[in-house]
């Protein structure tokens, strides 16, 4: 959140300003290219990296501007990953359309499961995005015949983009097509929590009783949100897909829906940016550790959560802000 | 003949794992309903209890009923640090840091159980007597299930007489109801949730253990089996000791029925009916409105 200004006037500018672009945001499209060139040898992992920013930024939507806590998340991941892998396993490997598909396909299981689920609030919501990924889960595994089941989708075969950029060894294709998807709904995304659209679902989040004293229709600003956010996910799940040519069941589990929350809330929520900052930070540090002891990462994750939890509430730009307002406020 | 047989062989399998959940959730319940809080760490316990069980037999020999005993002595006294340390300070607070703190729990355990006793499955040793089957009338029934369904109906019995009978149930079911109320009685609430949260994790560290042949035990149990416990406090309704108990039959039964007639479905069919459920009656089957 930014500061909030004092007098009605810095009040109304900062209300006008709010949605310029500012210098900063140039930041991680600059870092990203940086890391292009820098680090050669990892396109792959961050072609990954870009894709799941996309999937914590879809969960932002969700967790941080409408106030949802889902654990559910990776149902729309998954189905949008499973969406794209079967439709290039049968025969349509041209990627866009595949991505195309993959966000109508979760974005229909987000609205469907939406107008289910979103009735309900606090615990019983938390369960039923639980139930509603746990579902999915066991359907991908029981149809075998479609899904692969266990040992995951085999035989993708992912055309090049435009019929010229080949999925090559090295990544690059990969790199700069999850990095333009990206940035294409970070724009969508940026334009959407701006609008008025967006500060309504900020008011639903702070309270909801006064929203539906003012007449806000509840209800549906909510459910678009979460089927916006369901489609996201899915173009995400989707990426990863084509860019590794294999979908497993992991892409549907609990553990994906609590890993991308851990990595929003390493980063900040409801900011925009908290992954931006969190889902690299996961990623790369997953990346360095994993390979010397894959099974005990598990472990400090699980203690890094317990202790952000405890002490670092806010996250890495939580923490920013706070060493920041207390610098200014020295001066 | 046979499929009546078939049937009631079926139930009673139904039966034992409608069981173990409940001992395993009842306590999920009346902390979440008591305290409000989102506690996705409750498998830990059962795990911590099925770990005990399993290795006091398989390595140190001891038999069956000391082992499950102190496993659950164990958990319950291990529980009460990991409250007023960890939970306590979340209490009333976002529900979004109370999962990420209990996400956090589950997967350190995890990897913690997988660090000292292995990714293998912890098979629990069942002593000869319970090795066998039983035939009860014309239904044929595992000795090991009718010694859960028995252990089960004596804790359940023993825990409801419990807490509608003695002061300190009064009490739980007093801060449940209206918990500012209850502290102006001058209830001991602090001391009254450690207990409580206590109490749970014990029972179900004796779940945990008791079903270790049902719900075998390896390091991603907290994880893998977390939707059932949840779906059964979810449909029991929260705060609620009998609510989980009906909920954990229905489960049970309704798991041991898919299982045995339509396998290809798994546990889709669960998890349907829960949403259906839910769906219907949001704070669950016996929830308060």
């Amino acid at each position: 959140m930014p500061a909030v200004p004092t007098d009605a006037s810095a009040a109304i500018t900062a209300h006008v300003w709010r949605h310029r672009y500012r210098a900063h945001e140039a930041l991680p499209w600059a870092v990203a290219l940086a890391a292009y060139f820098a680090f050669p040898n990892y396109l792959p992992l961050a072609a990954q990296t870009l894709a799941t920013i996309l999937f914590a930024l879809s969960a932002d939507l969700v967790l941080g501007y409408a106030g949802i806590v889902t654990l559910g998340q990776a149902a729309f991941f998954g189905t949008g990953a499973y969406t794209a892998g079967i439709l290039a396993a049968h025969g349509w490997g041209e990627p866009l359309s595949g991505l195309l598909a993959a966000a109508v396909v979760a974005a229909a299981v987000g609205l469907l499961s939406g107008l289910i689920i979103l009735r309900s609030s606090g615990l019983t919501l938390l369960m039923q995005t639980l139930v509603v990924a746990a579902l999915l889960h066991e359907a991908a595994n029981k149809a075998s015949a479609i899904t692969g089941g266990d040992d995951g989708l085999q035989g993708m075969q992912v055309w090049p983009i435009f019929g010229r950029f080949e999925f090559g060894l090295f990544g690059r294709t990969s790199f700069f097509y999850c990095l333009i998807v990206l940035f294409l709904c970070w724009l969508g995304v940026r334009r959407l929590v701006h609008s008025p659209f967006g500060r309504s679902l900020t008011g639903i989040r702070e309270n909801v009783v006064r929203m539906h004293a003012i007449g806000a229709p509840v209800f549906v600003r909510r459910l678009v949100v979460y089927t916006i956010s369901a489609g996201l996910a899915g173009i995400s799940g989707a990426l990863i897909a084509q860019t590794t040519g294999f979908v497993g069941l992991d892409s549907l589990s609990l553990e994906r829906s609590g890993t991308v929350l851990i990595m929003l809330i390493i980063g900040g929520v409801g900011r925009l940016y908290g992954a931006f900052v969190g889902v690299p930070l996961y990623m790369v540090a997953q990346d360095r550790f994993s390979s010397i002891e894959p099974v005990y990462w598990y472990f400090w994750i699980g203690l890094l959560m317990v202790l952000l939890v405890s002490f670092a509430r806010g996250g890495v730009l939580g923490l920013c802000d706070r060493l920041w307002r207390r610098a200014r406020g020295r001066r | 003949m046979n499929g009546i047989a078939a049937a009631l062989g079926v139930g009673l399998h139904g039966l034992a794992f409608a069981m173990v959940l409940y001992l395993i959730s009842v306590g999920l319940s009346v902390t979440m309903g008591m305290m409000g809080f989102v506690n996705l760490a409750h498998g830990v316990f059962a795990m911590a209890g099925g770990y005990i069980v399993t290795n006091l037999i398989n390595r140190y020999g001891v038999s069956l009923p000391p082992a499950i005993a102190m496993a659950a002595v164990a958990v319950a006294v291990l529980s009460l640090p990991i409250e007023r340390l960890l939970y306590r300070r979340l209490y009333g607070g976002d529900e979004l840091d109370q999962v990420l703190l209990t996400m956090g729990l589950v997967f350190m355990s995890g990897a913690a159980a997988q660090y000292l006793f292995g990714a293998l499955q912890q098979p629990l040793r069942l002593p000869p007597a319970l090795s066998g089957g039983l035939r009860v009338g014309i239904a044929e029934v595992s000795a090991y299930d009718a010694m859960l369904i028995v252990c089960g109906v004596v804790l359940v019995t023993g825990l409801w007489l419990g807490v509608e009978r003695s002061r300190f149930g009064a009490k739980i079911r007093a801060a449940v109801d209206n918990l500012r109320m209850a502290q102006s009685l001058g209830i001991d609430t602090s001391r009254l949730f450690s207990l409580t949260f206590a109490l749970g994790s014990g029972l179900a560290a004796l779940g945990g253990g008791l079903g270790a042949a049902l719900i075998t035990i390896s390091p991603g149990y907290a994880l893998d089996n977390l939707v059932y416990f949840l779906v059964v406090v979810a449909l029991g309704g929260l705060g609620n000791i009998r609510g989980p108990f009906f909920a954990a039959l229905l489960i049970g039964l309704a798991d041991s029925a898919c299982k045995y007639l339509i396998p290809q479905f798994g546990a889709f069919l669960i998890y349907a009916m829960t949403m259906a459920i839910l769906l219907w009656r949001p704070r669950g089957l016996f929830g308060r409105v």
